[in-house]
């Protein structure tokens, strides 16, 4: 039988958390990652009230996004761009296909995007037989991999020099090295041909802006800008979430997305797109679309609640400073979006039972929301999951304990009578701990039973007043 | 079929927000309950930028520097030429991608390599093979050390990014103080018809992509250098 994703998760997290070389790699990376981000924080005059602003931008353009969404669909078409809703992936997918086939395409060169890989877009069109290449290094090295990305922003953190020089070897001949730069400049000449050859570029967007009709997209290495303005045709994916209504807001959420993610001022390229070549210029791709993708983000805004959830600009700053990823790994949630964000919206987007166990997988210690830049309540979102798991398909079991352990708590003398039992069964239960009899070995198998007390409190408080 | 897609999701949308959410800073877990501040306040949160203009000059040279990008100021059109020629004979420029320059067209007239305009019909193969693009842009960045370039006044998309070296020639009037002053100067500028492509561009091209370590030059040019006009 196939194990549910709920087994798959526990069984990768349990193996992972015990491997000391991947927690090292992760810590030693994520304190890069900490001095950097708190360097630029630093320079903030008042990075708290723009975490609110950024909140707020982000509010009215979620819960304004019909008009939104019209706004910037109307204005990027009206530059030519052709604009698609989709409300599945699968939509998406045979859209894009069909452009593909239509405009004769051979080769498609891909930069970064998560909402591809949501809607597992490579792997769509590598099976309709396009030669389809990640551009952005992590990536590149991922898909050489065969693997999902590790992280939303730095997808082969898991990796080190050693294991990127050996698949670098493997697949594109080149010779080992231990040197990231040269490791760089390998990635760099497999794919410069490819960006004047490929008849097709796609990638993701990170702000849609309503008032200009305009994508954005952020990155460091340039790959996206190739992508986008070699190419004959310019496929840009954007979840609905992804709009803005003014391009003047990108002066604050620009700056926010790079010191929140990366722990940069701004990155390297932040780049605006208004559509496709216009009369007069002289490059460009001659067709863009722009896919405006669905896919249950409109479940998640139906629920008032945990909206905010869709305020998320994808900086990956939650993941870095949660507990539970930097023991389980990216890996290890078989999902698209890690971290403290994917356990909330996976939930939402791919259905609540077969995800809550992400929602569990939490300390509750509140880094997440303290961290993000927008201010989604994140570690609420997880108490909430966990509650309407519960309140859709309710554990009988656990139920019927806390029935009983209320029903003995408001009787006194229930009470008196059960709790010297105590004395009786925790050491019977130490002879079974931890083995297959145990009923509670999900809980024991990792943690001590304190010693049942000899005596109880009010017997102590009786000896001692008798005394006196 | 795409028309009803459109209308179907925008439906959804339409339900979904009948029940009002509430704002996070009214939220009982969002901390205190506070007025959110005003859009204007922007400039204010974000990094703070000099008021002086040599200060804001000197920002934009720190944080140039940080970003491992050149900076080249030149006070006079003759120093501009000399300080254009030392770099093409220094980094041994042997084909030059640009276009037709608002502002230093007569230094790079003095460089007599052979030239790909962009502004005029090219194969984007050649461009890929010349040494360095040169261009002009929109404004430059103080706060940020950012160079805003433009599908009008940078010849074109791929001038500023194929090329492994690229140089912005500006003018000390085109220093803004931020990024909010940067879209307002795009707004004044243009309105509503913004150029359709516009990229800040924040020092070369860079990836951390191998164990968090920072590498210059992943896909696009290696290098930046600024040849700033100041006078």
């Amino acid at each position: 039988m196939a194990s549910t994703f709920s087994q798959l998760f526990h069984r990768s997290a349990r193996a992972l958390t015990r491997n000391l070389e991947h927690r090292h790699r992760i810590q030693t990376a994520m304190s890069r990652y900490y001095a950097q981000r708190d360097q630029m924080r630093s320079r903030f005059a008042d990075w708290q009230s723009a975490r609110i602003a950024a909140g707020d931008i982000k509010y009215e353009a979620i819960n304004r996004m019909d008009q939104y969404l019209v706004e910037f669909s109307d204005r990027i078409s009206a530059r030519g761009a052709k604009v698609f809703w989709a409300s599945t992936g699968l939509e998406a997918r045979d859209y894009i296909a069909a452009v593909a086939r239509a405009g004769k395409v051979r080769c498609i060169v891909k930069s970064k995007t998560m909402t591809g890989e949501e809607i597992h877009l490579a792997q769509a069109l590598e099976k309709e037989g396009y030669q389809v290449v990640e551009s952005d290094l992590g990536e590149f090295i991922v898909q050489l991999r065969q693997e999902a990305p590790y992280h939303i922003v730095f997808p082969a953190m898991h990796l080190n020099r050693k294991e990127i020089s050996d698949i670098f070897h493997e697949k594109l001949g080149s010779s080992p090295t231990n040197s990231p730069e040269e490791l760089t400049l390998i990635a760099r000449q497999a794919l410069r041909k490819l960006y004047c050859e490929a008849e097709m570029g796609i990638s993701g967007v990170n702000f849609a802006v309503a008032e200009t009709g305009m994508i954005s997209i952020t990155e460091n290495e340039g790959n996206a800008r190739l992508s986008t303005a070699l190419p004959r045709i310019h496929v840009a994916i954007v979840g609905i979430e992804k709009i803005i209504p003014k391009v003047a807001d990108l002066a604050l959420l620009l700056p926010m997305l790079a010191t929140a993610g990366t722990g940069q001022p701004l990155t390297g390229y932040n780049t605006l797109i208004g559509g496709p070549r216009q009369r007069g210029e002289t490059d460009g791709p001659e067709e863009m679309h722009v896919i405006l993708l669905d896919n249950n983000r409109t479940s998640l805004l139906a629920d008032p609640e945990q909206r905010d959830a869709l305020h998320c600009i994808r900086c990956g700053a939650c993941l870095n400073v949660c507990p539970i990823y930097k023991n389980i790994g990216g890996h290890s949630y078989g999902t698209t979006y890690q971290g403290p964000i994917g356990s909330v919206i996976t939930p939402h987007l791919r259905g609540l039972q077969s995800w809550k166990h992400l929602s569990s997988a939490s300390s509750l210690c509140g880094a997440c929301t303290e961290t993000c830049p927008v201010r989604i309540d994140l570690h609420h979102h997880l108490l909430q999951n966990r509650r309407n798991a519960v309140r859709q398909k309710p554990a009988f079991g656990e139920q019927f304990i806390y029935r009983l352990f209320g029903f003995v708590m408001q009787r006194p003398f229930l009470y008196r009578w059960a709790a010297p039992l105590n004395r009786i069964m925790l050491p019977l239960h130490r002879k079974i701990q931890n083995t297959f009899l145990d009923p509670a070995r999900a809980w024991t198998q990792s943690r001590d039973l304190p010693p049942a007390p000899p005596q109880s409190f009010k017997e102590i408080w009786r000896n001692r007043n008798g005394q006196r | 079929m795409a028309s009803d897609s459109r209308s179907r999701i925008l439906a959804r949308i339409r339900e979904a927000l009948q029940e009002v959410a509430p704002p996070r800073h009214l939220d009982p877990h969002g901390g205190h309950p506070r007025t959110p501040p005003s859009p204007e306040d922007r400039s204010h949160w974000l990094p703070p930028v000099p008021a002086g203009w040599e200060d804001r000059i000197k920002l934009f040279a720190e944080n140039l520097l940080a970003l491992k990008a050149e900076w080249l100021p030149c006070h006079s059109p003759e120093e501009l030429t000399v300080n254009l020629q030392q770099l093409a004979a220094s980094s041994e420029w042997t084909w030059i991608g640009t276009h037709a320059l608002s502002f230093g067209q007569e230094a790079l007239n003095s460089l007599s390599l052979p030239k790909l305009r962009t502004d005029l019909p090219f194969a984007p193969h050649e461009l890929e093979q010349c040494s360095v693009g040169i261009t002009n842009c929109e404004c430059l960045v103080a706060q940020t050390g950012s160079v805003l370039i433009s599908s009008t006044k940078s010849g074109g998309r791929a001038l500023s990014v194929l090329p492994p070296h690229h140089v912005v020639i500006a003018h000390k009037s085109q220093l803004v103080p931020d990024l909010v002053e940067a879209f307002n100067f795009l707004q004044a500028q243009y309105g509503e018809n913004l150029p359709t492509y516009l990229s800040f561009i924040t020092g070369p091209s860079r990836t951390g992509d191998i164990e968090r370590i920072l590498v210059l030059g992943a896909h696009g040019p290696k290098r930046l250098s600024i040849l700033f006009a100041n006078y």
